[in-house]
């Protein structure tokens, strides 16, 4: 017996490697970049975003508050790379500092929403009857309030922080989420491999997590990818309207919007945060797509 | 007295629609003996799988049990908690599905889905339990073990899936092996690979199975008893000899005559006519009375009750003899 279990295990090992069907993480990332080259590259600009974003101070010579008020609406040149705004700040640097926020704004309230709303659909879903009333009722009247205006509810009674934005995006985004949850979760279950599992008697919370979500995650990452532009944007509207992030700090929203005055004159402060904010936007969709993908067993094998 | 691995008595159960109740399985009995094979045969529609998810507990919303009792190797079912029922299944019974294509979950390995059940029944720690799934997939036949072990299971083979299916199902050693239909969805060949394979592991395990099927052949083959359902109801019991031979209910009659015979002159296939009735609106007295080229005033009228016409051998017919 112990023969045949060493032996055993060296055979799988070696067919594991030759057919590659455990594949790991690391192993299915690996076939996404060489498979889907702008996905990778995506990941690529995206964590070099980031990686600017934490280092920022030791980028740039400037400071991201206070400006040289002789050297303002200054066009870009070899000093100031994208030029300086209407306080005579660079804004390649404000951009950098600014990407702190948005990338953060982007990326956290998203997450948790998905969180928040992956737990209630995927439960109203599986358990239907009163919890599913009770949930999606909730969510619908999330859904029927106007979402900005019930952040700006939030933003004014709780006053203008990162937190409080996170607070604010996440509170209204979650009901979408869950609705997708909720309807993936109930055309799943009555799949029959949920059948299947219950039959040999796998419990209600072990089935959620292990045979439906796995089975979500396809569109969970969709969803991921639509959301972080969408919490950027609100975050700009926020700022825009006074009650998002607070002068003198940045966020690319903000930029935008207070290089509106200066359109005319100087797009440049306008224009850096809007490419910016463009870029990621594409980033994430293009990153969305190559990992679904590359995430989907059934195209594991080349 | 040989031991009971299933006995069933009176099970009713039906569903609760808007338009009112659906008595998809009306005053069922019926007995497995440990280590027989049992069949249910009858029409898509008449209660066969209904009978085995009662059993299971997985009996679909708007469905329930209504009446009458399930007991596994002593142990009365209807009534536990659903929280004791997962307890049941997978180690006491377990069931194979009819469409082995759907029946795995896509994003998860074979083996991975496979073991579960001894994670959750035998607190078997994962190496363990990789040992005893390789166990079993060979022993279900399935070469290269540790190749499908990492399998997922679109990489696998309609019949290698039902294969699968049935390890899965075995992998706890359950007394009861409910099989719905195992091999609709399979072709012949592995059909009949598929039926053998599920009649050894029962010789050799001393399981006992519930073979569902609609399919006379299959049942032929496999079954040491048979029962034939129809619009809810037992209307023949007998073991497979008597009920080949000497069948005495109409509806098995035209059943037997629905099959295809290679021997005899190739002639145009005769078929029961009619369809079977809407079961909200059952006819008064027999339900295959429309339908039974027999039947005279009295079935139209009463209901027949089962009747003792040889030792095992019961029959719903007023004109059963005759038949």
């Amino acid at each position: 017996m112990a023969l045949f279990k060493t032996k055993a295990a060296a055979v799988s090992e070696e067919l594991a490697s030759q057919i590659g069907e455990s594949d790991t993480l690391s192993i299915k990332l690996r076939r996404m970049v060489r498979r889907n080259k702008l996905a990778a590259f995506s990941g690529v600009l995206l964590a070099l975003l980031v990686l600017c974003a934490v280092f920022a101070p030791v980028l740039t010579p400037y400071d991201a508050v206070t400006g040289d008020i002789a050297q303002r609406l200054k066009p870009p040149s070899a000093a100031h790379w994208l030029g300086t705004d209407e306080m005579g700040r660079d804004v390649l640097t404000r951009l950098l500092y600014g990407a702190r926020v948005s990338l953060a704004v982007g990326v956290v309230p998203t997450l948790a929403s998905m969180i928040i709303g992956a737990a209630l659909g995927m439960a109203a879903g599986y358990l239907g009857g009163k919890a599913d009333h009770i949930i999606m009722r909730l969510a619908d009247v999330m859904l029927a309030f106007p979402s900005l205006l019930l952040a700006m509810v939030i933003m004014y009674t709780l006053g203008g922080s990162v937190l409080n934005i996170f607070l604010a995006l996440t509170l209204i985004s979650w009901a979408s989420v869950a609705r997708v949850a909720r309807s993936e979760t109930i055309s799943l279950k009555e799949s029959e491999y949920v059948e299947a599992a219950r039959s040999i008697g796998v419990r209600p919370a072990r089935i959620i997590l292990r045979h439906i979500l796995p089975n979500c995650i396809p569109s969970f990452i969709v969803l991921f990818t639509l959301n972080v532009p969408g919490a950027i944007l609100s975050e700009s509207s926020l700022s825009f309207l006074g009650i998002g992030i607070q002068l003198p700090n940045s966020s690319w929203g903000l930029m935008v919007n207070m290089g509106r005055q200066f359109l005319y004159n100087a797009p440049w402060i306008s224009l850096a945060p809007s490419a910016a904010i463009m870029l990621v936007v594409l980033c994430c969709n293009f990153l969305g797509d190559g990992l679904r993908d590359a995430l989907d067993p059934h195209l594991n094998n080349d | 007295m040989e031991e009971l691995t299933l006995k069933i008595e009176h099970l009713c159960s039906g569903f609760f629609t808007e338009r009112g109740y659906v008595p998809a399985v009306d005053d069922v009995s019926l007995v497995i003996p440990q280590g027989q094979v049992v069949g249910i045969v009858g029409e898509s529609g008449c209660g066969k799988s209904m009978i085995a998810r009662s059993v299971m507990g997985l009996l679909k919303y708007p469905g329930r049990i209504t009446g009458g009792s399930i007991q596994l190797a002593g142990r009365e079912l209807t009534g536990l908690p659903d929280r004791q029922m997962q307890r049941i299944r997978g180690k006491d019974m377990a069931m194979i599905f009819q469409e082995p294509m759907t029946s795995l979950n896509p994003v998860a390995t074979v083996g991975r889905q496979m073991r579960e059940a001894l994670l959750l029944h035998e607190k078997m720690d994962k190496n363990a339990a990789r040992e005893q799934v390789l166990n079993m997939l060979e022993r279900v036949g399935i070469s290269e073990p540790e190749k499908r072990y990492n399998a997922y299971p679109h990489e696998l083979s309609g019949g290698l899936r039902q294969r699968v299916m049935i390890a899965m199902a075995m992998i706890c050693m359950p007394k009861l092996l409910i099989a719905d239909e195992p091999t609709t969805a399979l072709d012949v060949t592995i059909e009949a690979q598929i039926l053998r394979l599920i009649r050894d592991l029962s010789r050799q395990t001393g399981m006992s199975v519930l073979l569902i099927s609609h399919n006379l052949g299959v049942i032929a083959q496999m079954c040491d008893a048979v029962y034939v359902m129809y619009a809810g109801k037992i209307v023949e019991q007998a073991d497979a000899f008597t009920l080949f031979d000497s069948h005495a209910h109409p509806y098995t009659k035209g059943l037997m005559d629905s099959v295809i015979d290679l021997k005899t002159n190739p002639r145009r296939l005769p078929a029961i006519g009619g369809v079977v009735p809407n079961l909200l609106h059952l006819p008064a007295g027999c339900a295959f009375s429309p339908r039974c080229p027999l039947a005279g005033e009295r079935c139209r009228a009463e209901r027949p009750e089962m009747e003792q016409l040889a030792p095992g051998h019961m029959c719903r017919c007023f004109e059963g003899r005759r038949a």
